[in-house]
């Protein structure tokens, strides 16, 4: 009796098991027909830097609707296969090579973080299948082949705009700098913070690394409180970046922390909260933009998801737009034929600025610096390429 | 100086959280000889109890507040304790008479199906644990800065431990967790009735790691279903360098583990941390392979 019993729950559980990963994943199904145009999107839907990708999907599929409530593409209506890559190391490559060879999509969307771009982008450089990232902006991600493209600007462009903030704002001549060794992300933009502070003549006094998904940032900053800089340069994710500042501000000090567009999260302030108070970072899209095409993106947005955006699903929508552009103007979905139509992107107007696509396959375009000021993010300048 | 002490601080904080997860992994093996892998995921568990209770609990005690933090770490370590029970019920009893391993493979498979249940009720996205203490300014003392939540901390890993410690030595249960530690089949014959024992030791390993799991979320607030992981495979190796199945032995694991992480990371490279201070681990563990405390106790719990 007891043995049965034991085998009955045994198996419940494991029947569990396979229900729950069996609702999570999101599988589309080959389709045969030759009506529809195939595109694929890989995200962090889940995992550590789920905010990023569900924002980023949100805006993916808002641009797909709306592409398709137009008429579609070329006669055809956009399908969108999304596949979740779980926020971790190898698995962008397993759901993309996934999404090229057996659900057979003509066109990549992805990734918000540099280092899984990086992951898929040799992949699809050699399918020759064009892969469009929303907001890495690492520079070694378009480097990987004539492929790939962004519709995001870069690290030494993000990385030198808040250098000249810390030095000609903040009036600062002395900085720290608290990187995340696991993501080319934050390497990247440490690296240029650095060159173009030192250049204007600051002094870096104190360089403390840690791990994305740490969560006691005490010994760094106790290091950093040691050196007592005017400034601290924290190009982290939000993940970290709420706590970092909370220990920061317990550990007492009392200066501002300068970030990147990793910052950008609905969950940054609800963590951080006080602690960040005059905090500043740059980023891709301000919301108090007034121009036409910013407030109607605006306000379809907060009508289908009940929510503000973010700055990572307008980067979403635009990469999503800029491919459907170049596919209308190569008038086909051919590799080479979207890859030279996206390459040829010249003032594209997107809800994250006028985006003329260069010859390094990056966007140019500016950057906005946010502060947060009584718990809310202000805008406080936009920076031009 | 100043800046030493601080360090040491921060990591006698850590290390008692560390410590409090540590004293579950020991006890279990301590009666049944296995690791329960899915140890850290109830710290998670601990963690999100006490994200979903807060809003209830403010309703009829305004939050944050001493007496509502108290109730929500009751209620939070009571809910958790049935959980560790269920658990061991369902996964673990029915392997009991299988090979060590078949039980170990499970724990780790019920560990999974924690981190992935989690992320699809709970949501994969970090969140904000809620205010539950108060708070009082950070107080300088010699310089250093020492806040509220780091003392409250150090202050209920002692009391849990001291508990624990009467538990053990001082109660019926105790004393048959401690016969059934040294010979099960030998209890039995006594009348020690070992199903009782052990649901009450992965009840009690469950209450006290969701303790930690919401003084963890009170220190770094910011609870995510994946937050086990980590401090789940530390406090596992905190427990086997004080000598696994010795509870003071995981206590000082813990401190010792939190310290050492703390100044590896605050003087010499965070980016070697980890590979550093399990450097050490390996040279005590190769000095005293039983750990640090490992024989000369005689309880074995």
């Amino acid at each position: 009796m007891n043995i049965w019993r034991g085998h009955f729950f045994s198996l419940a559980f494991v029947a569990a098991g396979c229900l729950l990963t069996g609702c999570n994943k999101s599988s589309p199904g080959p389709n045969a027909g030759g009506d529809v145009i195939k595109v694929g999107e890989y995200g962090s839907l889940t995992g550590s830097e789920a905010s990023f990708g569900q924002s980023t999907h949100k805006g993916i599929q808002q641009a797909v609707d709306e592409i398709n409530a137009a008429g579609g593409v070329l006669g055809k209506k956009i399908e969108l296969h999304t596949e979740d890559d779980q926020s971790q190391a190898g698995q962008a490559a397993t759901v993309v090579r996934k999404l090229i060879s057996s659900d057979g999509v003509v066109a990549l969307l992805g990734e918000v973080a540099s280092s899984r771009s990086l992951e898929a982008a040799p992949i699809c450089q050699q399918s020759g299948i064009p892969m469009i990232s929303p907001s890495s902006t690492n520079p070694k991600v378009t480097e990987v082949g004539d492929y790939i493209f962004r519709v995001c600007f870069i690290d030494p462009f993000q990385g030198t705009v808040m250098a000249n903030f810390a030095t000609k704002t903040v009036q600062a001549h002395t900085a720290a700098v608290l990187t995340d060794v696991k993501s080319d992300y934050s390497l990247g933009l440490a690296k240029f913070f650095k060159e173009q502070f030192l250049a204007s003549g600051g002094k870096i006094v104190d360089e403390e690394k840690y791990s994305g998904g740490d969560k006691d940032f005490n010994a760094q900053l106790t290091a950093i409180k040691a050196a007592s800089p005017e400034v601290v340069f924290v190009p982290g994710y939000y993940t970290e970046v709420g706590l970092i500042a909370l220990q920061a501000r317990q550990l007492g000090i009392n200066v501002p922390l300068l970030g990147g567009d990793g910052w950008e999260s609905p969950t940054l302030i609800p963590v951080g909260g006080k602690a960040l108070e005059g905090d500043s970072f740059s980023t891709h899209f301000s919301a108090d933009n007034t121009s036409p095409e910013v407030q109607a993106y605006l306000t379809t947005y907060k009508k289908r998801y009940n929510e503000t955006s973010d700055a990572m699903a307008p980067l979403g929508y635009d990469a999503m737009m800029i491919l459907a552009d170049a596919i209308k103007r190569a008038g086909t979905t051919d590799g080479a034929k979207v890859r030279d139509a996206l390459a040829a992107t010249k003032d594209f107007k997107g809800v994250t600025g006028n985006i003329t696509i260069d010859p390094n396959r990056n966007a140019s375009k500016s950057a906005v610096i946010l502060t947060i000021t009584n718990g809310a993010i202000k805008y406080i300048q936009t920076v031009a390429p | 100086m100043t800046e030493l002490l601080q360090q040491l601080i921060n990591g006698l904080a850590l290390g008692s959280i560390l410590a409090l997860i540590a004293l579950g992994y020991t006890m279990v093996y301590g009666i049944l000889r296995f690791i329960n892998f899915a140890h850290g995921d109830v710290f998670m568990l601990g963690a999100f109890a006490g994200f979903y209770l807060a809003p209830k609990i403010a309703t009829f005690v305004p939050l944050p507040s001493v007496a509502g933090a108290l109730i929500i770490f009751g209620l939070s370590m009571v809910i958790c304790a049935a959980l560790g029970v269920l658990i061991e019920r369902l996964a673990y009893k029915p392997l009991r008479k299988r090979p060590k391993l078949t039980v170990l493979i499970t724990a780790i498979g019920v560990s999974l199906f924690l981190e992935y249940a989690g992320q699809f009720f709970f949501g994969a996205a970090n969140k904000k644990f809620p205010d539950i203490l108060p708070t009082w300014p950070v107080t300088k003392v010699l310089g250093l800065s020492v806040n509220s939540n780091q003392l409250i901390v150090l202050a209920v890993t002692l009391l849990l431990l001291l508990g624990l410690r009467f538990i053990v030595m001082k109660t019926r249960m105790g004393r048959a967790m401690r016969a059934v530690s040294f010979n099960p089949e030998a209890a039995a014959l006594m009348g020690v009735n070992t199903d009782i024992v052990i649901s009450f030791t992965f009840a009690l390993g469950s209450a006290l790691a969701a303790a930690a799991g919401i003084l963890y979320a009170i220190n770094y607030p910011s609870i995510d279903p994946l937050m086990g992981i980590m401090p789940g495979l530390k406090a596992f190796v905190a427990a086997v360098l004080g000598g696994i199945g010795n509870l003071p032995g995981a206590a000082l694991g813990g401190i010792i583990i939190g310290v050492t992480e703390t100044l590896v990371s605050g003087y010499i490279s965070s980016t070697y941390r980890d590979a550093i201070a399990f450097a050490i681990l390996i040279v005590i563990l190769l000095v005293k392979p039983s750990g640090l405390l490992g024989k000369k106790e005689v309880e074995k719990v």
